[in-house]
């Protein structure tokens, strides 16, 4: 099939993932497990629909792995970062040294070399980031005790990867000195490297990352923001492999600074779709690599090296989780995630094997563990979640887990102008978390001088709600002054997200009926409380007395709305719609105007006691 | 000289003729102060420090208002609420209103003879206002006997001039006295 041109594998590639996916979700199986599956159907062993050059498409998959920790460092603020060094340093750094030392342990017993042990051992120490991060992140623990310790053994594995790199070579059993000179610096100086190009990155994204952005976002042109966020990840990772370093660890530093930037969603917004295609790739690739020729000539030694791999990686995840004082329910789940082996053994077995530390003997049968390992996860956290979880559920009632956002709603604000500062001001003093978007690239630049925290972007799109968290949002405000757009929001948001409670902003009277009736559940007139206001205090200097004059005005406002609901429901007919504004208007000047005696709505009679 | 102030409260004070009157046989008085709270919170958004700082400049509190359902007003029932809290009325070594008078005068739509037993309204105005004298014994102040006035609107205009006579002289008294 190497000859099948860019289209026809692209076609193999959708058609599997598209039929795959949505099968292994209904199935409860969740997707990750659906790509592997396709992976493993069109793979050479199975239908052969794509070719021996897995390798090369898997490399390139691999690419959805940096850009999906560009977007993890996106989320963590530095400050956040800096919190979990602990458990980064503590919980990720005796992960690897002490499943490193089993694993290698094991490998002795079997009579391989110590170098081979060693290796064997450090290579298979680490997880699969990209299947254990999207899992937790479709299962929503991500935020969690049991997600976040994940995540930072997972981080630490991905900053362990770098003197792996530098170790392998001196351990090659016969003597190669062929590595290659970017590699070639004691180990004081790569960590000097290390250090500084971190630093750059740091320094560059603090200095020149905001005005960049600026300058695109200024243009107006939404592809050229793709172009910009892209050519970021791709240089950055250029740049980390070119020094010998993980770019997966780059674009994670590159994702914490620009953590805190305005920028933020809509660089998350723009990676994302790419991210999405590329790991499906990368799961596929893997699902399509796994040897079952080599399977089933040795079945059980093979399936006996995989259970030796899980069960010990548990064993000592679990034993881990007790240390650190997890409840056991974070534990099970933080062990049941971590258990297999990950796509840096791929490189790590390739890189390996270019250097001859290791021989092919044993390189392909690991590389085939390791693929299955990785198959298995996804049937791990089923095993977890049906079987571990309803019994500790049972048995032990504690606390769930304590997840980051408090019981409190959270809203989403879009446009922080002149209204919209107002309601978020109020919302934000009160306490709320909400994050707000506004389309103006300058005006953002004014509100963050004075302190606010306000991205950058454009609230129609429903990519960029969902990055800007609408998915657990209760509640959507909409305080933007177009109202084309506005609509447009409403009707998406109402199509993906019906449970979410919209708040609009309306010009006057015929927008607010139309906001009504794309489906905003309350609108608000943006001069109509303003203007009330100013007219009761109106009737206050012309000698109403104070509460009279406030209670005239919600009479006015009480019947305004009424008959605004109303004219909602007629608005397509535009005569209908003239009419009853018309009537509506007569009826109310009726009621204010009637003398004090016959209307009672104003008069409040229940005052004038004994007054019959 | 002691000093008054006359809480009142009443939502439909336009249309109150005896309230009107009342107050205005006593606002040319330098020494006595009409707070009018529907006229300062229409919102209901009543500023709590402010009303406590106004309360500890006088030693005579008139709280005046019309009877409903047997009942102050929705606005002075709020006020007595978030004003007269625990660490302020009430409460150990910091009741800052104890020693001061406290004059209640209502204002009742019915007849007089209305209120007694075996009469529409079963019992005296007073009985059903027993929690002023609760109100004044946890704040520590004086409770003075209540000033009532019945039946306004159907009042004849001499009748109700001798009432404000009558109720200006009270106040004057209670200045003294207190």
């Amino acid at each position: 099939m190497a000859e099948s041109g860019f289209l026809q594998q692209a076609f193999v590639f959708l058609a599997a993932a598209v039929i795959a996916v949505p099968l292994a979700k209904r199935l409860g199986l969740g997707s990750v497990l659906g790509y592997l599956a396709a992976g493993a159907v069109i793979g050479p062993f199975a239908l052969g629909l794509i070719g021996q050059d897995i390798e090369s498409v898997m490399h390139f998959a691999e690419f959805g792995v940096v850009m999906m920790l560009f977007l993890v460092g996106l989320e963590l603020e530095p400050s956040l970062l800096w919190r979990m060094r602990m458990p980064i340093i503590g919980l990720g750094g005796l992960q690897v040294v002490l499943t490193a030392a089993a694993l290698g342990g094991i490998a002795m017993t079997m009579t391989y070399a110590w170098q081979h042990a060693v290796v064997i051992g450090m290579v298979l120490a680490l997880s699969s980031t990209a299947i254990v991060l999207q899992t937790l992140n479709e299962k929503g623990l991500l935020k969690k005790e049991s997600g976040q310790s994940a995540f930072a053994v997972l981080l630490f594995q991905d900053i362990a990867v770098i003197p792996m790199l530098a170790i392998l070579p001196l351990l090659a059993v016969t003597e190669v000195g062929t590595f290659s000179d970017k590699h070639n610096m004691p180990g004081w100086q790569s960590t000097l490297m290390v250090l500084a190009v971190v630093a750059a990155i740091v320094v560059v994204g603090r200095v020149l990352g905001r005005p960049v952005f600026r300058i695109i976002a200024a243009t107006r042109l939404r592809e050229i923001f793709t172009a910009t966020a892209l050519l970021l990840v791709v240089g950055i990772a250029l740049l980390m492999e070119h020094i010998g370093l993980s770019p997966a660890l780059g674009t994670f530093v590159a994702g914490v600074v620009l953590a805190n930037s305005e920028y933020r969603h809509e660089l998350e917004a723009e990676i994302e779709p790419f991210k999405g295609l590329l790991l499906a790739l990368f799961f596929i690739s893997v699902g399509a690599s796994i040897d079952f020729e080599l399977l089933m000539a040795e079945p059980l030694v093979i399936l006996g090296l995989v259970a030796i791999l899980v069960s010990v990686k548990m064993v000592i995840l679990f034993v881990l989780g007790l240390v650190f004082k997890m409840t056991s329910r974070s534990n099970a789940i933080f062990t049941f995630s971590l258990a297999q082996g990950g796509e840096f053994a791929f490189v790590l077995f390739s890189y390996a094997s270019s250097q001859d530390v290791l021989p092919a003997t044993i390189i392909d049968p690991l590389t085939l563990v390791v693929a299955l390992s990785m198959a298995l996860t996804p049937l791990l956290f089923l095993l977890n979640e049906k079987v571990v979880l309803p019994r500790l559920d049972r048995t032990v009632t504690e606390r769930q887990d304590d997840s980051i956002e408090d019981s409190h709603g959270k809203a989403v604000l879009v446009g922080f102008g002149r209204f919209g500062q107002i309601v978020g001001r109020l919302l934000r003093m009160n306490g709320f978390d909400i994050t707000v978007l506004e389309h103006d690239a300058q005006q953002v630049d004014l509100v963050r001088s004075f302190g606010h925290e306000v991205f950058y972007g454009d609230a129609s799109r429903l990519d960029l709600l969902i990055s800007a968290g609408i998915e657990d949002a209760t509640l959507l405000v909409l305080a933007i002054d177009d109202h084309e757009r506005m609509l447009k929001t409403i009707k998406q948001v109402k199509n993906h997200f019906p449970a979410i409670k919209i708040l609009a902003r309306a010009a006057g009277r015929r927008e607010a009926a139309e906001l009504i009736q794309a489906g905003a559940h309350y609108v608000e007139r943006e001069t109509f409380d303003s203007a009330l206001s100013l007219g009761r205090t109106a009737l206050h200097a012309l000698g109403f007395r104070a509460y009279q004059a406030h209670r005239a005005a919600k009479l006015f406002k009480h019947h305004d709305e009424k008959s605004l609901y109303a004219l909602s429901e007629v608005l397509e007919d535009d005569r209908k719609y003239l009419t009853l504004a018309k009537q509506h208007a007569a009826d109310l000047e009726k009621v204010l105007q009637s003398d004090d005696q016959a209307n009672k709505e104003l008069d409040d009679r229940g005052w004038d006691s004994g007054g019959k | 000289m002691s000093k008054a102030l006359i809480v009142y409260a009443h939502p439909a004070h336009q249309r109150s003729r005896a309230n009107q009157a009342l107050l205005n046989s006593v606002k040319d008085l330098t020494d006595v102060t009409i707070h009018d709270l529907y006229e300062v919170y229409p919102n209901f958004f009543i500023d709590v420090p402010a009303e406590q700082a106004l309360l500890e400049q006088y030693d005579l509190i008139v709280i005046q208002h019309p009877v409903y359902w047997y009942n102050m007003p929705a606005l002075l029932r709020e006020w007595q609420d978030l004003v007269l809290e625990y660490g302020f009325a009430y409460g150990k070594g910091t009741r800052k209103l104890a020693g001061k008078g406290l004059w209640v005068v209502l204002t009742a739509g019915a007849p007089e003879n209305t209120y007694a037993e075996g009469a529409v309204n079963e019992r005296p105005l007073s009985e059903y206002f027993l929690q002023y004298d609760r109100m004044a014994n946890v704040c520590g102040m004086q409770k003075l006997e209540s000033y009532e006035l019945y039946y306004g609107r159907h009042t004849s205009d001499a009748d109700l001039n001798k009432r404000c006579a009558d109720y200006r002289a009270n106040l004057l008294r209670l200045l003294k006295e207190i």
